[in-house]
């Protein structure tokens, strides 16, 4: 007994071809939209990729790219198909493909729910990624003469004022390093060398941020430096004062930038699946409609559509008994070739 | 004789129509670009009108939300003549129509003309507001706590972080203004009193610039205060020194933003005029004999 049977007459048949075609050009907009936003993503990565130690994962974006061209590909064959398939000359050529393209779908199918998943699981990887590029390029923020490194500078002064961040967790991380190169350093002065004496590993510590770290809706002008002085500034206090300096921290901001990305496109390739298997569903009732009319040559007699051709238990066992034979069929060409060095009544079945 | 005549038979009418026709949607695809053209520039004009003073024309992007509406309804309604053209009852009703269709695309053309004009001219009113505009934000960027002032501060330092640009003309107009505000400055302080006595207006003023105008490509960490006194600092020559600070003033960015924008839309209103009037000739061609007569 066939699954999920519909009656399709001639005028059914004509409709349903046309709205699954319809539905395959929707899908190769969304395969469009998919490849765009695997190319955004790792556009974005690309941007920022000094800060993650030029050592960020482009697995997803890559595979979301792959995912959007195959996806055009497919459904515009499907509409292709569906296209044809009102005329019983065109589809007599694309019959005999339809049955591993459609087995192509469920696969597909469930590689684009992987992806879906992966988008949301992404995320873990990248917080370690990011906590350790960010570490580094605090690290190598005065290092403007150094090669490879010359722009790391800019880069974060230029992150830090796009996502209104400051430091890794907190702008006290800028207190723990030192960020402004010996070049600029006067060594005879007594105040710098009181500084470079006061700590283990001889660096010239301050409690001072870099200027990107302002935030411009301070009422007063930036305080930079001598930050936890309270003397040195007038009427400052350090404890209450909030609009100073960014209080974020750039891990924070930059992993919910990405964190939304990988969200919307997750979001999106869950929604975008439904259309998938419902085209996938449309063109196997097509398939089936055409293949069992009543007088293959009217084509206006009625027909009947199918899901599966039989039960899902009858479809599942003929599956195994199918990949079971394919598994004996090999083994008895082994068993044949060897009977080939002896007599030939051993022979192998038919 | 009439004005550039050409003959026709049926299949020649028939496939002008049909050209017309794919042209006409072209031009109602114009249409919105312009509309939207012209919303853009008017947001664009609201983000910045403090520093413009809140008093920038907003004549041409109005003007061409205005046409653009224009251009798509007449357009479709062109289309719809030439679909209709192919059927010669449908056509017969709507012949006295377009008399005056053509007159209203004429004039319609002619404005557009007029607006191509506009946006190159009217650069010259945009320059001058923003002189003035410029001029006073960085007076008020003190004024963080009187009201209707009390954001310029902000529009200010993001405008020259996103412009890459300080001061009007160039850094040193922020020499000639107080941009801290009194009340974080301890007048009992000697330095503090030394400045404000040293010039006519009791202003507070110093060789300093906000932070906004560092520039976050320069080797060395910003120097924005001491700015002309190189034994402030170490190994600094503030007349060779020149990635320390954006070099450029707001004046000249943000006028160059606006500028090309209006050329850009006056290149693609001109386009548009071209379009139009290929249409139009088109259309007058049309109507002399509908098909199937």
């Amino acid at each position: 007994m066939a699954l999920m049977v519909v009656k399709f007459d001639l005028k059914k048949r004509v409709k349903l071809a046309q709205t699954v075609w319809f539905m395959y050009w929707f899908a190769v907009l969304a395969g469009i939209l998919v490849l765009s936003l695997g190319l955004f993503f790792k556009i974005e990565l690309r941007k920022r990729s000094e800060l993650m130690d030029n050592n960020e994962s482009h697995f997803l974006p890559n595979l979301l790219i792959a995912m959007g061209l195959i996806a055009c590909g497919m459904n515009a064959f499907g509409g292709k198909v569906c296209y044809d398939s009102l005329d019983p000359i065109k589809f007599a050529k694309w019959k005999p493909m339809l049955k591993p393209f459609l087995v192509f779908c469920l696969g597909f199918n469930a590689l684009l729910v992987v992806t879906a998943l992966l988008c949301f699981v992404m995320r873990i990887p990248l917080q370690f990624t990011l906590a350790e590029g960010l570490k580094n390029g605090m690290k190598y923020y005065k290092d403007t003469d150094t090669p490879g490194r010359c722009y790391m500078k800019r880069t974060l002064d230029l992150m830090q004022m796009e996502f209104r961040c400051c430091g890794n967790d907190h702008y006290r991380d800028w207190f723990e390093i030192q960020w402004v190169s010996n070049r600029y350093l006067d060594f005879s002065a007594k105040e710098v060398k009181d500084r470079i004496g006061s700590n283990v590993d001889g660096q010239y510590l301050m409690d001072g941020v870099p200027f990107s770290c302002c935030n411009p809706s301070s009422p007063r002008p930036c305080i930079q430096h001598q930050m936890t002085n309270n003397s040195a500034h007038y009427s400052y206090d350090h404890y209450t004062e909030e609009l100073n300096v960014w209080r974020r921290g750039c891990r924070d901001a930059l992993l919910s930038y990405y964190g939304g990305i990988m969200n919307t496109i997750g979001a999106l390739v869950c929604t975008l699946n439904p259309l998938q298997v419902a085209v996938t569903i449309g063109l196997q009732y097509v398939d089936s409609s055409l293949s069992t009319l009543a007088n293959p040559e009217d084509i206006e007699s009625e027909s009947e559509g199918f899901l599966l051709e039989k039960t899902v238990k009858e479809t599942f066992t003929d599956i195994m008994a199918k990949m079971k034979a394919m598994g004996k069929g090999t083994k008895v060409e082994e068993g044949g070739e060897e009977g080939v060095a002896t007599p030939q009544e051993g022979g192998f079945s038919s | 004789m009439p004005f550039m005549s050409l003959k026709f038979n049926l299949q020649k009418r028939v496939k002008l129509a049909q050209g017309l026709w794919m042209l006409y949607w072209l031009a109602v695809i114009v249409g919105i670009i312009i509309f939207s053209l012209g919303i853009f520039f008017k947001i664009e004009l609201r983000k910045r009108s403090e520093i413009m003073d809140n008093n920038e024309s907003h004549l041409v992007p109005n003007l061409l939300i205005l046409l653009g509406m224009l251009s798509c309804g007449l357009n479709a309604f062109g289309g719809k003549l030439c679909h209709e053209s192919l059927d010669p009852q449908k056509f017969s009703k709507m012949k006295p129509m377009l008399k005056p269709y053509m007159l209203l695309s004429c004039g319609f053309n002619a404005l557009l003309l007029l607006l191509v004009l506009l946006c190159f001219l009217m650069q010259f009113a945009v320059y001058l507001t923003l002189a003035e505009g410029l001029k006073n934000a960085i007076r008020f960027y003190k004024d963080t706590d009187t009201p209707g002032r009390c954001f310029m501060k902000r529009t200010l330092d993001m405008t020259q972080i996103e412009f890459r640009c300080c001061g009007n003309n160039n850094f040193r107009d922020w020499f000639e203004v107080q941009w801290i505000s009194n009340r974080y400055l301890d007048m009992s302080n000697d330095v503090v009193k030394d400045r404000v006595l040293s010039n006519v207006e009791g202003k507070y003023l110093m060789d300093s610039v906000p932070f906004s105008c560092c520039n976050p490509g320069s080797p060395r960490p910003c120097i924005q205060h001491h700015l002309t006194n190189n034994s402030a600092h170490y190994d600094y020559d503030h007349r060779i020194e020149e990635l320390n600070i954006w070099n450029r003033g707001c004046h000249q960015a943000v006028f160059s933003y606006y500028s090309s924008i209006m050329n850009s839309i006056g290149a693609l209103l001109i386009c548009t005029i071209i379009l139009e009037v290929r249409l139009h000739t088109g259309l007058h061609h049309r109507p002399l004999q509908p098909v199937g007569m």
